[in-house]
């Protein structure tokens, strides 16, 4: 089945009520970015995502989370999306966390995770694009551990974590799967540089600069040379993740504007009235239900560990991502003059969802995966 | 979500009876057009195969896995019938039966028909002993369907009907119709009623319809003075639109199953090999909407058996689908590159690929156009103004 059970149901209302009174775009978004806040985002709210339990989502339940899937952490990105809510939940309440599950490093972060007072990064890409598969900072062993460098960029709250798992290469060649593991860095590592970024939605994201970063042996998540596995495990619920929060995105997008065409006037009518952007309307629309779909399905089936779960994830990242787009753009473009404003909200919607397509992977990526998968 | 142990045991006992009861050639997608089988008074299958698996699933009632046991049908649960459905497409089983009777007929039965109009119609539908055919869009009543003349004049002891429809889709193999007529000229609306009458019958004539694929499985049908029987009205008199939104919104999620065209398979993996760059990007991207159009067919479904959905979704699905699929055949062609362009050499079958292609641009055209689509969600899904 397809349909949300009763508890997800709630859940759902919980996170749309609670993040339509203490997310809004006038309290969160614009806030920090008038205020020029370091972190883009406030640590009153990640404590207020603490107290509702949904820091700890995807935590276990006998490390004291919730124990939840992808399909209740997607319901609640939905709302973050839509009310483009900055916080570190994406990447650390649902990445990070499934990286780190089942890890000694796990033990260590998520009683501070749970408790609204930790944020953790993922660093994974090294270029302008998402290529994880192509990872190429080193780490050698030194003495009892390892020594790490390279250089990381997209580090989303980067500067701000106070744990960075940074994805490196023990072994292997460029491309390869075998030989990549995934370290817990501390963000007062020695040789540790971070650069911290504002990015184009007003969200900060770091470049990181690893000269000989000593890390000791209990930093490794996982196993040595294996951490492929614990790296594709947080990009999947990532990747899922960010899908359900661009569905989140387009949705908010697409009722902004269709609430203008129902109050615009021009020509001596409303704007709605006008069959061309009634079909462009309802063609948005159509694409978004199935973007919604798309993300559920992915969610649902990496719950139940199925093995389609990952071409679901690769298709429902792709399809979002160009429903968002399609949705941004109408929007701005339907809302004319005003929708250029930095007074009105609809902007904010286009510059997250350029921020949010490119993260853990653009559309073109997903959809060149997709071939991949299917073998041409 | 896992099955309960009811479901589970359902499972294992559909999966035993299909092993038991689909012949192979039955597990075999089909060749062509003339592999289909549509049942009717005239029926002529093409395989015993094709025969056997029609009546034992039939026997079951399994052509309308959902419709109640009293009238043939097999009296599944949402979930059991969805698992029947996965089961047999575990198996590559073919559709027993292609019918207008079970796609669309059928449901304005079950909710509109009288008891005795349900007891007489619709185990007819499910052993496929009876082809129906659908008269809707007139010359003149195209997208505007409710401008429709065809008249059908009360003579007391039955109604006479003249007037001609036209798009009937193989109405001249068809055995009975289901047609829109014109009982009031007082509203335009409120003055069509829904009437089922006997191909046979006296003054009913159709003539194909040469389509730019070379294929004709649309006609006009003419009707001259035709008589029918009084009772042969579905719903009131003058209310027959209610009945004819009810149908066009079951064709709309018949036609939206197009997008579904190769399942949940992937078009790059089936047109073979792609040296394109471009092409392959294009592929790559309609892979993307086929799979996360597969996921929303099956979210449509489950939310329309819960009754969660909304009553014009059936739009954006037929909308979206028809789209979708017109593009695969797009793709098709321009994969195929030159191979694809021969008309009726053997190696093409016929032009197959080119006379599919060319079919499907009628899929957004037929059962409501794209734009007529776009008009009702704007209208009953956005709720713009004037729309």
């Amino acid at each position: 089945m397809t349909l949300l059970t009763d508890d997800q149901h709630q859940l759902h209302d919980m996170a749309k009520s609670f993040l339509a009174e203490e997310g809004t775009i006038k309290q969160q978004l614009r806030h920090w970015r008038d205020t020029e806040c370091k972190d883009g985002f406030g640590h009153g709210l990640w404590k207020q995502f603490a107290e509702l339990g949904l820091t700890g989502i995807t935590i276990p339940e006998d490390k004291g989370g919730l124990g939840l899937g992808a399909t209740e952490a997607a319901l609640v990105l939905e709302e973050v999306g839509r009310n483009l809510t900055p916080s570190p939940f994406l990447t650390t309440a649902v990445a990070a966390v499934r990286a780190l599950e089942g890890s000694a490093q796990g033990d260590r972060w998520f009683p501070g995770i749970l408790s609204g007072d930790t944020v953790a990064a993922l660093a994974v890409d090294e270029g302008k694009h998402h290529r994880p598969g192509a990872i190429a900072t080193k780490a050698t062993r030194s003495g009892n551990g390892f020594t790490l460098s390279g250089s990381k960029q997209f580090v989303v709250h980067g500067a701000s974590a106070d744990v960075i798992l940074v994805a490196a290469r023990t072994g292997g060649g460029q491309g390869e799967r075998e030989g990549v593991t995934l370290f817990a860095v501390e963000r007062d590592a020695a040789g540790l540089e971070i650069e911290n970024v504002s990015l184009t939605d007003h969200s900060k994201a770091a470049r990181l600069t690893l000269t000989d970063v000593a890390v000791d042996a209990d930093s490794v998540v996982g196993e040595v040379d294996s951490g492929w596995a614990p790296l594709s495990r947080a990009l999947n619920a990532g990747r899922a993740g960010s899908a359900a929060e661009l569905v989140g995105v387009a949705s908010g997008a697409a009722d902004m504007t269709t609430d203008y065409l129902k109050q615009r006037k021009q020509f001596g009518k409303l704007i709605g009235e006008f069959q061309t952007l009634q079909h462009r309307a309802a063609h948005l629309f159509s694409e978004i239900e199935i973007a919604r779909a798309a993300a559920y399905k992915a969610a649902e089936l990496l719950d139940a560990g199925s093995d389609r779960a990952e071409l679901l994830v690769h298709v429902a990242k792709a399809k979002a991502g160009r429903s968002a787009a399609l949705a941004v753009q109408e929007g701005v473009q339907m809302h004319g003059g005003i929708g250029m404003t930095d007074e009105h909200d609809i902007g904010f919607y286009m510059k997250r969802q350029a921020v949010l397509d490119r993260l853990f992977g653009d559309w073109r990526f997903h959809a060149g995966e997709v071939a991949r998968i299917a073998g041409y | 979500m896992a099955d309960t142990a009811e479901l589970t045991d359902f499972r294992t006992q559909t999966r035993d009876w299909l092993e038991a009861n689909c012949p192979p050639e039955m597990r075999e997608p089909v060749k062509s057009e003339d592999d289909v089988c549509w049942g009717g008074r005239h029926v002529q299958f093409q395989s015993d195969a094709q025969k056997q698996w029609l009546e034992a699933m039939a026997a079951r009632g399994w052509t309308t896995p959902d419709w109640p046991k009293e009238y043939g049908g097999g009296g599944l649960t949402p979930a059991e019938a969805k698992i029947l459905k996965e089961e047999m497409r575990r198996i590559g089983a073919r559709n027993p039966l292609n019918s207008f009777g079970i796609s669309m007929l059928g449901p304005a039965l079950l909710k509109y028909g009288t008891e005795a109009q349900k007891q007489r119609f619709l185990p007819e539908i499910v052993r496929g002993e009876i082809r129906w055919c659908q008269g809707y869009s007139e010359p003149g009543a195209g997208s505007d369907l409710a401008g429709l003349q065809t008249k059908a004049e009360d003579m007391g002891d039955h109604w006479l009907v003249n007037g001609q429809k036209v798009w009937t889709s193989y109405a001249d193999k068809a055995d009975w119709i289901f047609c829109l007529v014109r009982t009031s000229t007082e509203s335009k609306h409120g003055g069509i009623s829904f009437l089922l009458f006997d191909m046979e019958s006296e003054g009913v004539s159709t003539k194909p319809i040469l389509l730019i694929s070379g294929y004709s499985p649309f006609c006009e049908t003419f009707m001259d003075n035709v008589k029918v029987p009084k009772d042969q009205v579905v719903g009131e008199v003058n209310k027959g639109w209610d009945v004819a939104k009810y149908l066009l919104g079951h064709e709309r999620e018949m036609i939206s199953g197009m997008g579904l065209g190769g399942g949940a398979s992937l078009l790059g993996k089936s047109v073979g090999e792609i040296d394109d760059p471009v092409l392959r990007a294009e592929v790559a991207a309609f892979d993307v909407d086929a799979l996360a159009f597969a996921a929303m067919s099956e979210r449509f479904i489950d939310q329309l058996k819960a009754g969660e959905a909304h009553p014009a979704m059936p739009s954006m699905m037929k909308y979206s689908g028809t789209e979708l699929n017109k593009k695969r055949h797009e793709l098709i062609m321009a994969a195929g590159g030159a191979d694809t362009l021969e008309w009726d050499s053997d190696r093409t079958r016929k032009g197959k690929p080119a006379r599919e292609w060319l079919r499907t641009k009628a899929n957004s055209i037929e059962g409501g156009t794209s734009e007529v689509q776009l008009g009702i969600i704007a209208k009953h899904i956005l709720r713009l103004p004037g729309a």
